[in-house]
């Protein structure tokens, strides 16, 4: 079912050409490696996935990183990682993946009543 | 599954407020939209930076330098953002710089307006900034996880370009009669293409609107207006300067601000090209980009020979 979208939304002008859309047949680009940046905002946290940007090479994604994502002072240290390398669990498996944990509400603490005078446990 | 089933499962989500990620299955359409806008708005925050570049040389202090080069770095930053958000959706970078170049691609048309006194450039931070951030601002909760986590980034950010606009304009407005001259003047010329950034009117739209079912979107152009010059209407006050328009006035019955007819024809005319400055900022886009050819070809020659070197190592 194909449905175009012609409302005119800020930030939404229509194309000279009628929408961009991924082509199939792409060229093949000249575009650097896509690497994506995690960073630790402080001491004792962990690195937390930020973003990403294109980089010829790890040095130049760490430089590039810092220049992007820790202008003010956001973090203390930077991981990169080429994206082609991260390997992520696929969408349609999430149920096969995660539901199991759902039935398993005696996995947490809350599940047993205690008597009100037990503390600290 | 058929994809009328998918399509329900998506709008399911949109309307549960689960946000689409990139592996998502989403219909073409949103993926076009999402495509076009992001890289849009990221192509707009890198020609953005064009106005102001302008201004870098001639700033009248080294503190109104130092800020001005913090906020295009800024700009520059948000671009690389927006690319990245577009990219998860299988758009590379590269097609999207070359639709910029060959005018396929869109920008905001407030770019295609010169920034001609040193005014214009609190003008810019205090208008243009912020109209952008009131459609940044509802972008934050928009259903594409990617743009919506940019937005959240962008949005920290953007909030001290808006109030150092202001506050250069209070300082022109507290001074010389020639510095006050400056500043409703700057007023004058970016009030009009400020509402313009909003776009055409609600009820100009005929289509079914896919873009708010889809949650891309979460308010009209005409309600982002509307709190824009409700906002604007007030903090002029401190600036003891005025805008441009005869019919703005409080209207205690809508509990907002009236205000008159924007300029269409004109609005138009930017978009299809026809503005004072179109030519000259993809000119100098293109320059950029084909000047820094050998930087890019440079790094990567770099780096593959010294990944041939690790490995024969």
């Amino acid at each position: 079912m194909q449905r175009l979208i012609k409302k005119l939304y800020y930030g939404d002008i229509p194309d000279a050409g009628g929408g961009t859309a991924p082509s199939n047949d792409q060229q093949p680009t000249t575009d650097w490696p896509l690497w994506e940046v995690f960073i630790r905002s402080k001491q004792g946290l962990d690195h937390k996935h930020v973003g990403s940007l294109h980089a010829s090479d790890a040095q130049m994604a760490i430089e590039n990183a810092r220049d992007v994502y820790t202008r003010r002072q956001e973090g203390v240290s930077i991981w990169v990682v080429e994206s082609k390398r991260l390997t992520a669990s696929n969408p349609a498996e999430a149920g096969e993946l995660f539901e199991p944990a759902a039935d398993k509400v005696y996995r947490h603490p809350t599940f047993y009543n205690l008597p009100d005078q037990v503390n600290y446990i | 599954m058929d994809s009328h089933n998918l399509e329900e499962q998506f709008q399911h989500k949109i309307d549960q407020e689960i946000k689409i990620e990139p592996k998502d299955w989403m219909p073409d359409a949103y993926r076009k939209t999402n495509i076009r806008q992001i890289s849009q708005h990221a192509h707009s925050e890198v020609v953005g930076m064009l106005p102001e570049g302008n201004w870098v040389s001639r700033a009248p202090s080294l503190k109104r330098k130092v800020i001005l080069i913090a906020k295009i770095q800024d700009e520059g930053g948000h671009g690389l953002y927006l690319y990245a958000a577009a990219e998860t959706l299988g758009q590379s970078r590269e097609q999207m710089i070359n639709d910029l170049h060959s005018g396929k691609a869109k920008y905001s048309s407030i770019f295609n307006y010169p920034a001609l006194t040193w005014a214009d450039m609190g003008a810019i931070g205090w208008l243009v900034d912020g109209a952008a951030i009131m459609n940044q601002v509802m972008l934050t909760r928009t259903s594409y996880g990617p743009y919506a986590r940019a937005m959240v980034r962008i949005c920290k950010e953007e909030s001290f370009h808006q109030r150092q606009g202001f506050e250069s304009l209070l300082v022109l407005s507290k001074g010389s009669e020639g510095q006050r001259v400056l500043c409703q003047d700057a007023i004058n010329r970016w009030w009009w293409p400020a509402l313009m950034m909003f776009g055409p009117r609600d009820h100009e739209s005929t289509n079914s609107d896919m873009s708010m079912k889809w949650r891309i979107k979460r308010k009209t152009n005409d309600e982002l207006r509307q709190q824009f010059v409700d906002m604007i209407a007030e903090q002029i006050k401190v600036l003891g300067m005025t805008l441009p328009d005869p019919a703005l006035r409080w209207n205690a019955i809508r509990n907002h601000y009236d205000f008159g007819e924007i300029n269409w024809n004109e609005f138009w005319q930017v978009v299809k090209g026809n503005g004072p400055c179109n030519k000259e900022r993809l000119e100098a886009r293109k320059k950029a980009w084909g000047q820094g050819a050998w930087v890019r070809e440079a790094a990567q020659a770099y780096a593959n020979k010294k990944n041939t070197r690790t490995k024969a190592a």
